[in-house]
């Protein structure tokens, strides 16, 4: 097992990512921070479930019911293990992260939060994790705190405990979805616990890339997103620990999150189910736990080592070739960074490398990627960002290489 | 697929390379109107002056792509010493080649006369723009300078 991952092969089990598109164009797919592309597994466990278990979940007596929520229930055991979750219990399918995210600052924010206290984020989140404390910093006056960044485009962690000194909440990305920049979770975690905060994680782009363990982690909340994850849209997750969770009060009302409802009132299901009101999205869940499975059958560990390898490919490469013409907006450690490569050149803007790169059938992502103050603290508009993943090999990084020349050709003609 | 000549003409890139009435104006007597891309995060800001109901004077401050700061640059230099009218007028023209004004949204409602009308309003260099509704993403970026004149030219008009 401990032969490095091969991109090339790992490639094969995508049907979309064969080498031409339909219409013969050819496909470079470096946007998997974006959203990742789908193993046949995926695909498969999906329809199976249609074509052949089907049904509603926790409501029929029939046999079918029953295997459908066998199913579901059995993704989130995969689930549990897969982030090294305690209890499956604590596992809550949503919508994707940025439920996640709401559901937090709707539920645990609205009973714990009142004006004045403080939320610690950081300069790299995500719009996720920024909007919905912004929302309750409106609504009833909390307070937002900052972690700053230090000049390799790390958390700047120098003056942590003075910033989590009377916080309620430190919330945190794992990894940065524009610099790649990994965080240091357990350090933030246990300031956290220190301070007397609770700690959470925005997931979305470690889950996929690094192994994952809450309890070695440390935080009480942590949620990712299963399109990122090889797994469908329409499915995420919120881990926390059970005592927090139940302390919370519910999110939405309806069926399935209630264990009584009478003209005048309503009890609470238990865990998990407190949380999923209504009919979830039960295919999704059965796609989830294939793209994980698959994930598994690779190991974590390699995932990892091959991202590492191909980033640093993709940094000797690109730095060889195009030298202080492209900066890298991102750390240059290696241990300390995922495979996104936030790309700017001197004389073309992002949108219009992402246009010509399309060209040459190269998908990349330009834009604030949804974390416009991490944008104005490295005061650009917008990057390039090509991201890397299982199925990427060397001639995907030869491939943005070629493009990007051609791209300078075009624009300095 | 449609090549990236059709996108990026000559003249567009000369734009792109040497804008036409970058930086700012005075507030006031000038008006300050920002303008986002929330796709892209690019950003055009309006500087203008009205005086008498004609564009007296008209500057560009902001970032964005080629595309984007192309039409604002294009923008200025076509609306100057225009009459709120005739900008009006070259707005649903420049629009309706981006072929995503309300009309034609409208169907069959439009009137006729306005579309004749239309056609004989000079785009000049404009024109160069056609090519981008081939790349439908980046409409957004040519109209952004335009809908920001057009909120800019309300707010003008509102505060006075
Ligand atoms: C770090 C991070 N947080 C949150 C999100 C939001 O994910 P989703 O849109 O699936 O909720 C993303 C992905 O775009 C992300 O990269």
């Amino acid at each position: 097992m401990d032969h490095p991952l091969d991109g090339t092969v790992v490639k094969k089990d995508f049907p979309l990512l064969g080498d031409l598109r339909p219409d013969g164009s050819p496909l470079v797919y470096l946007d998997s921070a974006s959203s990742a592309q789908k193993p046949q597994s995926v695909l498969d466990a999906m329809d199976d479930l249609y074509c052949t278990s089907y049904a509603n979940v926790h409501r029929g007596v029939y046999r079918l019911g029953v295997e459908a929520t066998d199913r579901y229930e059995g993704a989130r055991r995969t689930v549990a293990r897969f982030i090294g979750a305690p209890h499956e219990r604590e596992v809550i399918f949503t919508k994707n992260v940025t439920e996640a995210m709401n559901l937090v600052a709707r539920t645990w924010g609205a009973a714990n939060l009142g004006a004045g206290d403080v939320v610690v984020l950081s300069d790299m989140e995500h719009h996720a994790n920024i909007v919905p404390w912004l929302m309750l910093a409106e609504s009833v006056g909390i307070e937002l705190r900052w972690i700053g960044l230090t000049d390799d485009y790390q958390l700047d962690l120098s003056n942590l405990d003075q910033l989590v000194d009377g916080a309620k909440l430190v919330s945190v990305t794992a990894m940065s979805n524009v610099l790649g920049s990994i965080t240091d979770v357990r350090t933030i975690a246990d300031a956290a616990h220190s301070a007397g905060a609770l700690c959470m994680v925005d997931a979305a782009q470690w889950v996929p890339h690094l192994p994952t363990d809450v309890v070695a982690m440390d935080c009480d909340f942590l949620g990712f997103t299963g399109h990122k994850v090889l797994g469908p849209t329409g499915i995420g997750v919120l881990w926390a620990r059970s005592e927090i969770l139940d302390a919370m009060p519910a999110f939405l009302g309806g069926g399935e999150m209630i264990r009584d409802v009478r003209k005048d009132g309503w009890t609470v299901n238990e865990l998990p189910w407190k949380f999923e009101a209504g009919t979830p999205p039960i295919a999704e869940a059965v796609g989830l736990a294939a793209g994980i499975e698959y994930l598994e059958t690779l190991g974590m560990d390699r995932v990892r080592a091959h991202e590492v390898d191909l980033t640093a490919y993709a940094l000797d490469t690109l730095t060889a070739r195009f030298g202080d013409t492209l900066t890298i907006h991102g750390p240059s450690d290696l241990s300390a960074r995922g495979g996104v490569l936030s790309l700017a050149l001197d004389e073309v803007h992002p949108h219009d490398i992402s246009q010509v790169l399309d060209q040459h059938g190269v998908c990349v992502r330009a834009g604030h990627h949804c974390a416009k103050p991490l944008m104005r603290e490295l005061g650009v508009g917008a990057t390039a960002r090509a991201s890397l993943y299982v199925y990427n090999d060397r001639s995907d990084v030869d491939a943005l290489a070629d493009a990007l020349a051609a791209t300078v050709e075009f624009f300095t003609l | 697929m449609p090549g990236l000549e059709d996108l990026y003409r000559e003249i567009i890139l000369d734009h792109y390379r040497n804008p036409r009435n970058r930086g700012e104006l005075p507030v006031p007597p000038a008006h300050r109107t920002e303008g986002f891309n929330p796709l892209c995060g690019d950003e055009v800001v309006v500087f203008l002056e009205l005086t008498d109901g004609k564009v007296t004077d008209v500057r560009i401050a902001g970032q964005g792509c080629s595309i984007s700061q192309s039409s604002a640059s294009m923008m200025s230099s076509a609306v100057k010493g225009l009459s709120i009218e005739e900008v009006a007028r070259l707005t649903r023209a420049f629009k309706d080649m981006m072929s995503i004004h309300e009309s034609s949204l409208e169907g069959a409602d439009a009137d006729s006369e306005a579309e004749s009308e239309l056609e004989e309003i000079e785009l000049g260099d404009l024109e160069a723009l056609r090519g981008v509704v081939k790349f439908p993403v980046r409409i957004k970026c040519a109209t952004l300078s335009w809908n920001t004149l057009s909120q800019a030219i309300e707010d003008t008009l509102a505060d006075s």
